[in-house]
């Protein structure tokens, strides 16, 4: 990717090239073996058609995700399509947080945790031996629920942070380069017409609901394909979520986002597509108007009308 | 709800009552009380230093060595300038081996140890090494390398002594304030795909810096009051020596020594010395003070 010289437009970067480099990236280094049945072929159709699209698919087989010897998250298959917004609902300890952690391996950093099954990225998985789990994190952004930016960084290094913190380094980063990426990952987060002066400040002066755009930003600057949302607007109020929600709208032309949210209206709001998890199980998944509307399991029901939850 | 009865049975109800008020100035006073005799003995040391060593401080007490001549009149005894840079030369080497490898080791337990059973380990020695007498650290070096390799005393061998005597300080201050910064700083960078390495560099040791800075400069103040181990390690000497492998003077074992003396210009050097002593430390934490403030871990 940082190849590609700087790319202004995410549009510009043709979808073949694109998907090659991309294979680049996550694939096993140069003498690994290669896991078998990469179908190049089907990423770029998937990749995009008319309009080029840059979301990647993630699929869950079989996904188990345990504390110890707790099992949190009990073999979960669900599909997330690639430039959707997917919400995950249910309970408080129904393994939401559990499964987004567990597509960008952020999961086993908690010690004793352990994940079993498979996660594709697009048709590769994740969990391989030989895969680089740094560059699967670079794939597949995140932003928390608490907004946390760093508090020994300015707005500016807050959001080149993670261009900076890559292993290359920041000698392959012209200062010329790094700034625009900033910029466009700042407009990209609708923060850019609020922060344009403010660049030098620390993150932490901004309000609650900017530096979670300002997270957000950060994890736009390294282009991923997947961004994971877990619970981003708890803390936020109504008008800071409404900005956040019209982003992730917006966001979706460009990557897959998957949403946790204990906010019922806010999957109904922003969601394509919404799983209904309960127990570390999967109830339901479908459209979100089906969901809430007409779904086709009595607990799904339930939930969504306030029974219990 | 509105608060039943006449206006007089109200205010009755709201009132403090006379018992009430007696036991909180009973506790009041007792809390008060400890803290003014908490303060007595520290102001009667810092009074008494001033006095008694405030009368020995003259240009000539910076800038001479002791000249071993202590029987005649204070003006031909000397000053303490060889003490002075001793130990400031032995504390600066104790620190350069103590911060770099108890940062180092707070670093691991904190970042890779955290709960394995090695780590608790290694937690459990460093408390048990926080409490060993600063006595028994100089002897631990006297035996190994002053008797054990047949050579004589020196100042790097003082250095090693205080450095085992900062180490568990270091560690210590330095594990509680890495475990201050919030674990959501290092799961975003590990989330933005920054490796471990990086994300220790650039997240969790900038953001916990002004604190450690807090925690060595209290390890380095405790050092350099140290005479205990100091005495059979880098023994003493009365001229500068800038040498680390030589004889090294220092200002606690010169103010050990002179306060023996039946000379009363000694005796009153060995105040100066200590009032210098406590100046030069005074102002380490002051500056750690200022570092602290700026924490943004506070």
């Amino acid at each position: 990717m940082s190849s590609d010289g700087p790319p202004p437009q995410v549009a510009d970067v043709e979808p073949e090239s694109r998907a090659e480099g991309e294979r680049r990236r996550i694939a096993p280094r140069a003498g690994a073996p290669v896991a078998p049945a990469r179908d190049v072929n089907g990423a770029t159709a998937a990749a995009g058609e008319q309009e080029p699209k840059q979301g990647l698919s993630v699929t869950l087989q079989q996904l188990r995700a345990f504390y110890g010897d707790a099992e949190q998250v009990k073999g979960i298959d669900l599909d997330f399509r690639a430039n959707e917004v997917t919400a995950i609902i249910g309970p408080s300890g129904s393994g939401k947080s559990t499964v987004v952690r567990c597509i960008n391996r952020m999961h086993e950093e908690i010690p004793g945790a352990r994940a079993e099954g498979r996660v594709m990225l697009d048709d590769l998985d994740v969990y391989d031996r030989s895969v680089d789990v740094v560059a699967v994190r670079r794939a597949i952004g995140m932003v928390f629920q608490k907004p946390n930016p760093f508090p020994t960084m300015s707005v500016f290094d807050n959001v080149a942070a993670g261009l900076r913190l890559s292993s290359s380094g920041r000698g392959a980063q012209g200062k010329h380069d790094l700034r625009s990426k900033v910029e466009e990952a700042l407009r990209a987060a609708g923060l850019w017409d609020e922060v344009a002066e403010r660049l030098g400040e620390p993150g932490a002066a901004l309000s609650g609901g900017q530096q979670q755009r300002l997270c957000i930003a950060r994890s736009l600057a390294v282009q991923p394909e997947v961004i994971l949302m877990d619970e981003p607007c708890s803390a936020l109020d109504p008008i800071a979520t409404l900005k956040i929600e019209e982003l992730i709208e917006e966001l979706k032309q460009r990557v897959t986002i998957v949403i946790v949210t204990h906010n019922m209206q806010q999957a109904a709001r922003v969601a394509d597509r919404t799983a209904f998890l309960l127990s570390g199980q999967l109830v339901e998944v479908g459209p979100t108007q089906e969901i809430f509307t007409k779904p086709n399991d009595p607990r799904t029901e339930e939930y969504v009308t306030g029974k219990f939850g | 709800m509105s608060v039943q009865g006449p206006p007089g049975a109200r205010l009755a109800r709201f009132a403090v009552s006379p018992a009430r008020r007696r036991k909180d100035r009973l506790a009041r006073g007792t809390v008060t009380a400890g803290a003014v005799i908490a303060l007595i003995p520290l102001a009667l040391v810092l009074f008494y230093l001033l006095r008694k060593g405030l009368g020995s401080w003259s240009p000539s007490f910076f800038d001479t060595d002791p000249t071993g001549n202590t029987f005649f009149k204070a003006s031909s005894i000397g000053g303490i300038k060889s003490a002075i840079l001793g130990t400031v030369e032995i504390v600066a080497l104790a620190s350069a081996i103590a911060i770099p490898i108890g940062i180092g080791t707070a670093v691991w337990l904190v970042e890779y140890g955290r709960t394995s059973r090695f780590a608790s380990l290694v937690r459990f020695f460093v408390d048990v090494l926080t409490g060993v007498p600063s006595i028994v650290f100089g002897l631990f070096i006297y035996i190994v390398l002053v008797v054990g390799t047949g050579s004589s005393y020196a100042g790097y061998k003082g250095s090693l002594a205080l450095s085992l005597l900062m180490l568990p300080v270091v560690i210590r201050s330095a594990e509680v304030i890495l475990m201050l910064v919030p674990s959501g700083l290092r799961e975003s960078a590990l989330a933005l795909g920054a490796p471990r390495w990086r994300v220790i560099f650039s997240i969790v040791l900038p953001t916990a810096l002004p604190g450690m800075v807090t925690g060595v400069l209290l390890a380095i103040a405790r050092a350099a009051g140290e005479t205990a181990p100091l005495l059979f390690t880098a023994a003493a000497t009365d001229r500068t020596n800038l040498n680390l492998g030589q004889f090294m003077n220092s200002l606690p074992v010169q103010i050990y020594k002179d306060v023996t003396s039946p000379t009363t210009a000694v005796v009153n050097r060995a105040w100066g010395a200590a009032l210098t002593l406590v100046v030069m430390i005074l102002l380490l934490n002051v500056i750690a003070r200022l570092v602290s403030r700026r924490s943004r871990l506070a």
